[in-house]
């Protein structure tokens, strides 16, 4: 019953950001109705009995993620966006398929059957702890995986530094132009 | 003890709400923090069926979920960053040079 209620809470909070956070005027509002989301959604996988993925959804999502969000929304003209218009010029189509599309998700929904069963009950869990029982999942089955996320760390690492480097004094042009003045030079 | 549909309906609508925010802002930021929406949705049904499973597939997946999406963040807002240093916009709608 209680933990009913705690559902009804974190669903009625996670809604209610979400459609806050996609009609804000204000990018920095949206941002933080976000952030509550990303806690409420913790709130869940606590409900879930998955303590470690509700830590991490805190320390990536909500420490990591949205902080660069931030970072980089200080790009935007606030007073310009607040006055502006803030949705595209066939917003009411975009809205009806949005509509449909959820309406359609949800009337599937009745027909879906659960699988087979695991061999992780909650009770196994609980005895080993979320993150022992994951941790032995993850180094065991998902051993690729995982080193694959690795890999795409390093790329994303590698990728943000590339993309954001500024190329404005960048000498490679420089000495490319200055060779091409001398291959003229030695043409003439 | 609460229904798994509850879970679905939920994760559908967030869902649903993702892909609104996508399809209507201009404000490219918006439309990442959209798609951050939708990937939260998946992670909530993927952690509610793994529990529901008695199983921890889903779990380890939404951690792999939670990893590309970091990446996906900084990539994106990387990209964000260039396009506003050679467009200096942050408006889909002003994006069209390859509008014939």
């Amino acid at each position: 019953m209680i933990s009913q209620l705690i559902f009804l809470y974190c669903a009625l909070v996670i809604i209610s950001t979400a459609l806050l956070a996609v009609r804000f005027h204000n990018p920095v509002y949206s941002v933080l109705s976000v952030l509550v989301l990303f806690f409420h959604i913790a709130g869940l996988y606590l409900l879930l009995n998955a303590e470690f993925l509700a830590a991490i959804q805190i320390i990536v999502y909500a420490g990591g993620i949205l902080i660069l969000y931030l970072f980089v929304l200080f790009l935007v003209n606030l007073r310009q966006e607040i006055k502006g218009q803030r949705f595209v010029a066939h917003h009411r189509l975009s809205t009806v398929v949005s509509i449909i599309l959820g309406l359609s998700l949800l009337a599937i929904i009745p027909y879906f059957k659960l699988g087979a069963k695991g061999n992780y009950p909650v009770a196994r869990i609980e005895q080993l702890t979320h993150t022992k029982a994951l941790g032995l999942e993850l180094y065991s089955t998902f051993i690729l995986p995982f080193e694959l996320a690795g890999l795409i760390l390093l790329i994303a690492v590698i990728g943000g530094l590339v993309l954001a480097r500024n190329d404005k004094d960048d000498t490679a042009n420089d000495v490319s132009d200055s060779t091409a003045t001398a291959i003229s030079e030695v043409q003439k | 003890m609460i229904p798994l549909s509850w879970y679905m309906v939920l994760a559908t609508i967030l869902f649903s709400i993702g892909i609104y925010g996508f399809l209507v802002r201009r404000n490219i930021i918006i439309m990442f923090l959209s798609i951050e929406l939708m990937l939260n949705a998946v992670n909530l049904n993927l952690v509610a069926m793994s529990h529901y499973l008695d199983s921890l597939r889903g779990q380890s997946f939404t951690l792999f979920i939670i990893t590309v999406a970091a990446a996906e963040a900084a990539i994106g807002l990387g990209l964000v960053i260039v396009l506003f240093r050679n467009k200096k916009t942050v408006y889909v709608d002003h994006i069209n040079e390859l509008k014939g």
